[in-house]
């Protein structure tokens, strides 16, 4: 397997190396390294700031400064490319304030969220938190859905969040953005949006045991009996639409 | 960083053939599905078939099994702790059941149990949801729509996948649950994609004879994994989560029943003693072992700590001879290298072509094939696109989906990978992508029944760290469905086990003094101790100048 390298940092340096300074002590790194990288790179073992290192689950936001530039920046340590004298700290974890509800007494309207989540008015539609998303969420666009009762909108806005919580690092009016969003999703998804009727359907058939002779049939089969059933099972085509059924219907 | 100027150029050759590789695809033309006999022989080039890759394990209730190197290390090394200086007779904590694992399995069972009036400490080893739950993207199987598809033909699908192997009461349980697992996230808030009426959208995955992968746009097991977390949050007084302390022995009372486990606070060293009735075992997958070098998709915490832990209290593995490689990880750029591109993209249309524009296999085909085929095109054919990086890849020609479906549609429906690629200055919705396999999933693990029950009473297993479901190979959609099915499974068996079997009695850690003595008279010489618990990236010349003569307490 000479052709596939393994998730390490590349050993011969054939990259340039560049000084980044991590929580303002220097160490220089090969350029083509992602912050998470380079910090292991340079001997660092995490515990905390590193999770699914694809860039999904939140744990390693990262904030930074270049040279001569007030402006704060920040990315995911596992996405982000190095640059040099970049001076970085990660937040791996932010304190806020969580709201608990019992979700199955809930309808989904917009004063159930206003009455777990009050500091939501508090918002004063500074950007801030827009700003600092490292997943270029538009935090207060679904802030402000929010205010206007909007659920869907914000559910919607919000879908990309991870919640590694710099939205609530950097808000002036102290609000938990984050896990206002997860509520609203919650909201939308079970009571926004309709459930599924063919899905109740299909609960409801297996309940009765309408399958349980096919399956038991299939369980009872020999390899190369199974192989062949497997084989002579009729494909869906991959352009057919939602009505499309099968000529065999034996088994549904 | 974007595509240098020889891969531009050879994206030409891309382009020149896409036309006609789109008009086909919406004449239904394919490249022809491999026959099994096809299938067996192209597996050949598949990593599970290097007979040099495994070795028999030299102790342990699977003594003889031929695994991976990298996986046979970690279950023949030495416990982390001396299990004589523990003391057994004073626990830190004390619940009903105690769940290892904090990711979609761990935290349906956790719910479950909680709801069944058990009170439950939730363990894990970094954050809560840190987890291959949260990354997995495609969608979850289940047959929901009953004009088309029924439990038979998804259990027909998984046998098929797993090469007929799996163990049919698994595989029947996870087709026939698969309905109310959705139902019950549905009921949970969790936003699947659907039409206006509320009819679930479904698509193809490899190795489906029906359109039945439901999904979340591109980012259905973070959606999941954030939805059950957000529950299990809400049962706070029942449910006890203990973050960055994963657990590193199980625990056997007087009576042979798993009675709880030894954590391991990885920020203060400490180890805590926790009594439970009953134990979950949900710590998920391996690919941080990195087996024959390969990257990987997988979190930073997948590293078969379950199952070491089980092993050791005498369960034994099954199916850990196949490992999964992902057949599409992102291979190019260097940055985001070993990332998954789900399958989705493959279901929705993109073909996979060579360095000549070529196709070369279907691109729904099951996922070893599919992964032996890219590896053989590449090695055996060298029809692979070089890296900058020294690497070979294959394109998976994203732009095709625009072209087929509309244009915007790769850019609304995968979200996530277009933001991740755009950040490198490359727009897959015009530009294809460079991938090759990625160590992705473990198919095996321990033994367990479709009750979730393992071998061990008092100890039950879900998700990822079970092996017996997907047989050698499992399909894609079936392992978020997995945890979920298993998960709740095994959260509803434990809580009734607590009930009417388990017994109080003392507690001791003997299978582990037993364990130790049989890896050294096995003459098995390794400074190694296990679970892994974390791997470790630290560049080697970094590490020659780590000389601690002696552990004063710090990681490493």
């Amino acid at each position: 397997m000479s052709t596939v390298s393994e998730d390490l940092p590349t050993m011969e340096i054939k990259a340039k190396l560049i000084p980044i300074y991590v929580m303002g002590k220097k160490y220089e790194v090969p350029e083509t390294l992602t912050i998470m990288k380079a910090i292991e790179y340079a001997g660092y073992k995490y515990i905390r700031g590193c999770g699914c290192r694809g860039g999904v689950c939140g744990a390693c936001s990262t904030v930074y400064r270049k040279p001569g530039d007030h402006k704060i920046y920040t990315g995911l340590a596992c996405q982000t490319v190095v640059e040099p004298d970049m001076y970085l700290t990660q937040i791996p974890f932010y304190p806020a304030l969580r709201a608990t509800y019992n979700f199955h007494e809930m309808t989904g309207t917009a004063e159930e969220v206003f009455a777990l989540y009050p500091e939501l008015f508090r918002c004063v539609a500074c950007n801030n938190c827009t700003k600092v998303c490292p997943m270029d969420v538009e935090v207060m666009d679904y802030i402000s859905a929010l205010k206007r009762g909007d659920l869907k909108a914000a559910a919607e806005i919000s879908f990309d969040c991870i919640q590694c919580g710099l939205c609530a690092s950097r808000c002036m009016g102290e609000l938990p953005q984050y896990h206002i969003a997860q509520l609203a999703r919650r909201l939308n998804g079970a009571y926004l949006t309709p459930r599924a009727e063919h899905l109740k359907t299909m609960v409801a058939n297996i309940e009765t045991g309408r399958y349980d002779a096919g399956l038991n049939g299939l369980k009872e089969m020999d390899v190369a009996q199974l192989k062949k059933v497997y084989q002579e099972r009729e494909m869906e085509p991959a352009t057919a639409g939602e009505d499309w059924t099968p000529k065999d219907k034996s088994y549904l | 960083m974007p595509y240098p100027e020889e891969l531009k150029r050879l994206i030409k050759q891309v382009e020149k053939t896409r036309s006609e590789r789109v008009a086909k695809k919406k004449r239904n033309e394919e490249v022809p599905f491999l026959s099994l006999e096809e299938r067996e022989r192209r597996l050949q080039y598949h990593p599970d078939f290097k007979e040099e890759g495994r070795r028999p394990l030299k102790v342990g209730p699977s003594k003889g099994y031929k695994i991976a190197h990298e996986m046979a290390e970690v279950l023949e090394a030495y416990s982390r702790v001396k299990p004589e200086t523990i003391d057994l007779k004073k626990w830190d904590f004390e619940t009903d059941v105690l769940v290892i694992g904090g990711g979609g399995a761990g935290t349906s069972a956790a719910i479950i149990a909680a709801q069944n009036g058990a009170k439950v400490i939730l363990a894990t080893k970094l954050r809560h949801g840190d987890a291959n739950t949260m990354m997995a993207e495609g969608g979850i199987q289940a047959a929901t729509k009953g004009h088309k598809d029924s439990p038979y033909f998804h259990y027909l699908d998984v046998m098929g996948g797993g090469h007929f192997k799996n163990v049919p009461a698994l595989a029947e349980t996870l087709a026939k649950k698969a309905p109310d697992a959705i139902q019950w996230l549905e009921s949970l808030g969790c936003n699947f994609s659907k039409f206006p009426d509320g009819t679930l959208k479904t698509i193809h995955g490899g190795g489906t004879s029906r359109k039945r992968m439901h999904f979340a746009a591109d980012i259905t097991g973070a959606e999941i994994m954030r939805t059950v977390r957000d529950e299990a949050r809400n049962l706070g007084e029942l449910i006890q989560v203990i973050e960055f302390s994963p657990a590193v022995e199980l625990v056997i009372n007087e009576h042979g029943q798993c009675a709880g486990a030894v954590l391991y606070n990885m920020e203060t060293e400490e180890y805590f003693l926790v009594k439970a009735k009953a134990v979950v075992m949900a710590t998920g997958g391996s690919g941080r072992l990195h087996i024959q070098g390969f990257m990987t998709t997988n979190h930073y915490g997948a590293t078969a700590d379950g199952i070491v832990m089980a092993y050791r209290a005498g369960v034994p593995v099954s199916f850990l001879h196949t490992v999964q490689y992902h057949p599409t990880g992102i291979v190019f750029p260097e940055q985001a290298e070993g990332i998954l591109i789900t399958e989705k993209f493959r279901g929705s249309g993109a073909n996979l072509v060579n360095i000549e524009g070529n196709q070369f296999v279907n691109e729904r085909e099951p996922r070893d094939v599919e992964a032996a085929s890219i590896i053989k095109e590449c090695i055996v054919e060298r029809k692979g696109v070089p890296t900058p990086t020294g690497k070979l890849g294959i394109w998976l020609d994203s732009p095709m989906i625009d072209d087929l479906v509309g244009p915007g549609t790769v850019e609304k429906e995968f979200p996530g990978k277009y933001i991740l690629y755009k950040r490198f200055g490359i727009d897959i919705s015009k530009e294809p992508m460079l991938i090759y396999p990625t160590l992705h999933y473990q198919n095996g693990g321990v033994e367990f029944k479709n009750t979730g029950e393992t071998c061990v009473p008092g100890l039950f297993a879900a998700g990822e760290v079970g092996g017996g479901i997907h047989g050698e190979n499992r399909l894609m959609g079936n392992s978020l469905l997995d945890i979920i099915v298993f998960g709740r499974i095994a959260g509803k068996t434990a809580s009734e086990y607590i009930r009417n079997q388990a017994r109080d009695g003392a507690l001791n850690l003997d299978h582990v003094i037993k364990y130790n003595k049989e890896v050294a008279q096995a003459g098995i010489e390794t400074e190694k101790v296990s679970p892994m618990l974390l791997p470790d990236y630290t560049d080697p010349r970094v590490r020659e100048r780590q000389l601690t003569s002696h552990y004063v307490g710090t990681m490493r």
